[in-house]
C-alpha cells in the first residue's frame, strides 16, 4: 500500500476523481478537510443550501446496499443544488444482467457530470473512470479496496475533537494535531475498505498507526502497509490515542475465519472491561453499522469519547467538500488559457 | 490588488508588484471616518444596522468601519463575515478557491445591511454576496461600502459609500487595506 507505487500523487482533487486515498498528498487531504469546515457552517444555517453546483447532475449508483453513505452523498449533492439521479439497482436492468459498462453508458447518455458509486468489486470505480473520462467519479466504497470519504470523515472528526481540546479550530491546526498521534485500528482488517482508507488518511497526515487483528483476518499484503502489526489487543490499549473499531463483515465470509463470534469478542472486541483500560481521553471511532456486543460493547458505544454520531454528522460536509472540489474545481496545471 | 483577488491569483502563480502608493494609512483612516459619517447620515436608526465584511479583503476594513460607527452612534453595531465562494458564477472558470469563515448570527429580515469590501471591480463578488444574503432573510436595505472603486463594472452594481475612486486599466492591479492603497501589476512568479 505504498503511496508511489503505480500512480501519481494528486496535490488537489480540484477537477479530479476520488478513487483512493493512496493517490492524495497531505496538501490535498488538508484542502478537503478545510473546505469541509466551511460546509459545517452551511449545515448550521436555517437554509442549508448553496447554489454552487446548480445545473450539475450527480448520479448515485449503489450496486451494494448502504444507508448512511448513500443518504449522506445525496444530501450533500442536494445542499450544493446539484440534481441527483439515483439508480435503485434492485429494480434496474442490472438485475437482467446488464454489464457495468452498459449501465454507465446508459446513464452517461442522460447527461451527467459526476458518478458517486459503490460496488462489490474492488477497482470498479477506476474502471468506470476509464469508460467515461469526461465524468468525475467519486468512489463510495469498492469491494475490499477503498472507502475514501469514510477515511476523510474519520480524520475530520478526530481533527475537530482534538482542535476543540486544544482551543483552536481545525482549519488553523492544519495537520499539526496528527503528528505523534497514536492510532490503533482493530478488527476485520482483511475485508475492510474502511481500514485501508483510514490507514492512508492517518499516515498521510502524520499519525502513527498500529493495526490489530486475529491472524486469519489480516490482509495478505499487510507487510506493505505503512503500519505496525500487533496481535495482542490488550497490550496496545494504553498506547492508543484513538481506537478505530472495524465492523466484523459477516456478509463477506468472516464466518469461516473466526472460530466463533464469542471468541472474536473475547480476543479483539472492545469490551467494557477493555474500555476501562484505555486512557480517559482516548477517542473511539466506528464506521457503522455496529454489531453491538460483537466488535464493540453496547455501553462503550454510548460513551462520550465514542464519536459515532459525530462521524455520521460529518459525513455530509465532507461529501459536500469532495463534490465541490471535484466538480467545481478545475485542475490548475491543465489551465493553459490564462 | 485586493486580498480577495490575491487568493484568485495565488493558484495561478502570480504575485502583486507595487508601482506607487496612492493612499497612506492616514488617508485610509480619514476616508473610512468620512464613510462612517455618511452611513450614519443616511440611516437614522443605528440599531437596524448590520455591517458585513466580505472575505477576506473586506474583513479588516469592515471591522474598522463598524468600530467607527459604534463610536459615532454610541450603539454596539452588529457585525458579520461572509464568504461568497459557494455563490460565485465563475466556479469552474478558475481553479477552486479556498473558502473562508462565514458568520452571520442574526436574521437579516428588516435590517439595513452595509456590505463592505476592499475593492469594487467587476461587481461579480457583490452579485454573489446579494444572492447569499437572501439565505439569512429579507433585509430592508442593502448598501455597499468600498474602500476603492476601480471601475470596469460587468454588472449593474454601484457603491453607496466610496473611500476613493481610482480609474484603472485592466492590466493594472490594486492592493487596498487598512495600511494603505497601492497600484501595481500582476507578474508571473
Amino acid at each position: 500500500m505504498d503511496r508511489n507505487v503505480g500512480g501519481e500523487v494528486i496535490e488537489s482533487i480540484a477537477g479530479e476523481n476520488l478513487i483512493s486515498l493512496r493517490d492524495l498528498s497531505q496538501r490535498a487531504i488538508v484542502e478537503i478537510l478545510d473546505t469541509a469546515e466551511a460546509f459545517v457552517e452551511v449545515n448550521t444555517r436555517a437554509i442549508k443550501k448553496v447554489p454552487t453546483l446548480k445545473g450539475r447532475v450527480v448520479a448515485s449508483l449503489f450496486f451494494e446496499e448502504s444507508t448512511r453513505t448513500r443518504l449522506s452523498f445525496e444530501t450533500a449533492a442536494k445542499r450544493l443544488s446539484a440534481d441527483v439521479l439515483s439508480l435503485a439497482v434492485a429494480s434496474s436492468s442490472v438485475k437482467k444482467g446488464e454489464s457495468l459498462r452498459d449501465t454507465i453508458a446508459t446513464i452517461d447518455a442522460l447527461g451527467i457530470d459526476a458518478v458517486v458509486m459503490r460496488h462489490s468489486a474492488s477497482g470498479a470505480p477506476e474502471q468506470v473512470s476509464r469508460f467515461v473520462p469526461h465524468v468525475r467519479v467519486i468512489n463510495a466504497g469498492d469491494g475490499q479496496h477503498q472507502h475514501p470519504t469514510q477515511g476523510l470523515l474519520d480524520v475530520f472528526t478526530i481533527r475537530q475533537v482534538l482542535a476543540e481540546r486544544h482551543g483552536t479550530t481545525g482549519r488553523e491546526s492544519g495537520c499539526e494535531l496528527f503528528s505523534g498521534l497514536k492510532v490503533l485500528i482493530v478488527g476485520d482488517l482483511r475485508h475492510s475498505r474502511v481500514a485501508r482508507s483510514d490507514v492512508m488518511a492517518y499516515t498521510t497526515l502524520g499519525a502513527t498507526v498500529r493495526v490489530c487483528a486475529p491472524g486469519t483476518l489480516l490482509p495478505v499484503d499487510v507487510s506493505q502497509w505503512p503500519v505496525e502489526v500487533v496481535y495482542d489487543f490488550d497490550e496496545s490499549l494504553a498506547w492508543a490515542d484513538v481506537v478505530g473499531v472495524l465492523r466484523l463483515q459477516k456478509e463477506r465470509g468472516t464466518g469461516s475465519l473466526v472460530p466463533s463470534l464469542g471468541e472474536f469478542t473475547r480476543t479483539h472486541g472492545l469490551t467494557w472491561e477493555r474500555a476501562q483500560r484505555l486512557s480517559p481521553s482516548t477517542l473511539i471511532t466506528h464506521p457503522g453499522p455496529m454489531n453491538r456486543g460483537v466488535e464493540i460493547d453496547s455501553r462503550v458505544a454510548d460513551l462520550d469519547v465514542a464519536l459515532m454520531e459525530r462521524q455520521v454528522a460529518n459525513g455530509v460536509p465532507i461529501r459536500m467538500s469532495v463534490l465541490y472540489l471535484s466538480l467545481a474545481g478545475r485542475a490548475p496545471e491543465r489551465s493553459t488559457d490564462e | 490588488m485586493a486580498e480577495r483577488e490575491r487568493r484568485h491569483a495565488r493558484p495561478r502563480g502570480v504575485i502583486f508588484v507595487p508601482r506607487a502608493q496612492l493612499l497612506t494609512e492616514d488617508d485610509v483612516e480619514r476616508a473610512l471616518r468620512r464613510m462612517a459619517h455618511e452611513v450614519v447620515e443616511r440611516n437614522s436608526d443605528p440599531n437596524a444596522l448590520v455591517v458585513i465584511g466580505l472575505q477576506t479583503g473586506g474583513v479588516p476594513i469592515a471591522q474598522h468601519l463598524r468600530d467607527l460607527l459604534s463610536e459615532i452612534t454610541g450603539v454596539d453595531i452588529e457585525f458579520g463575515l461572509l464568504d461568497v465562494a459557494f455563490y460565485r458564477d465563475d466556479v469552474s472558470l478558475h481553479p477552486v478557491l479556498e473558502s473562508a469563515e462565514t458568520s452571520i448570527n442574526s436574521d437579516l429580515t428588516d435590517r439595513t445591511v452595509v456590505l463592505v469590501d476592499d475593492v469594487l471591480y467587476t461587481g461579480r463578488t457583490i452579485r454573489a454576496a446579494l444572492n447569499a444574503l437572501s439565505d439569512w432573510g429579507r433585509p430592508r436595505f442593502v448598501q455597499l461600502a468600498v474602500l476603492v472603486d476601480r471601475g470596469h463594472r460587468e454588472l449593474p452594481i454601484r457603491p453607496d459609500f466610496v473611500g476613493k475612486n481610482l480609474p484603472t486599466s485592466h492590466e493594472e492591479a490594486i492592493d487596498a487595506g487598512i495600511d494603505g492603497v497601492w497600484i501595481g501589476t500582476l507578474v508571473a512568479k
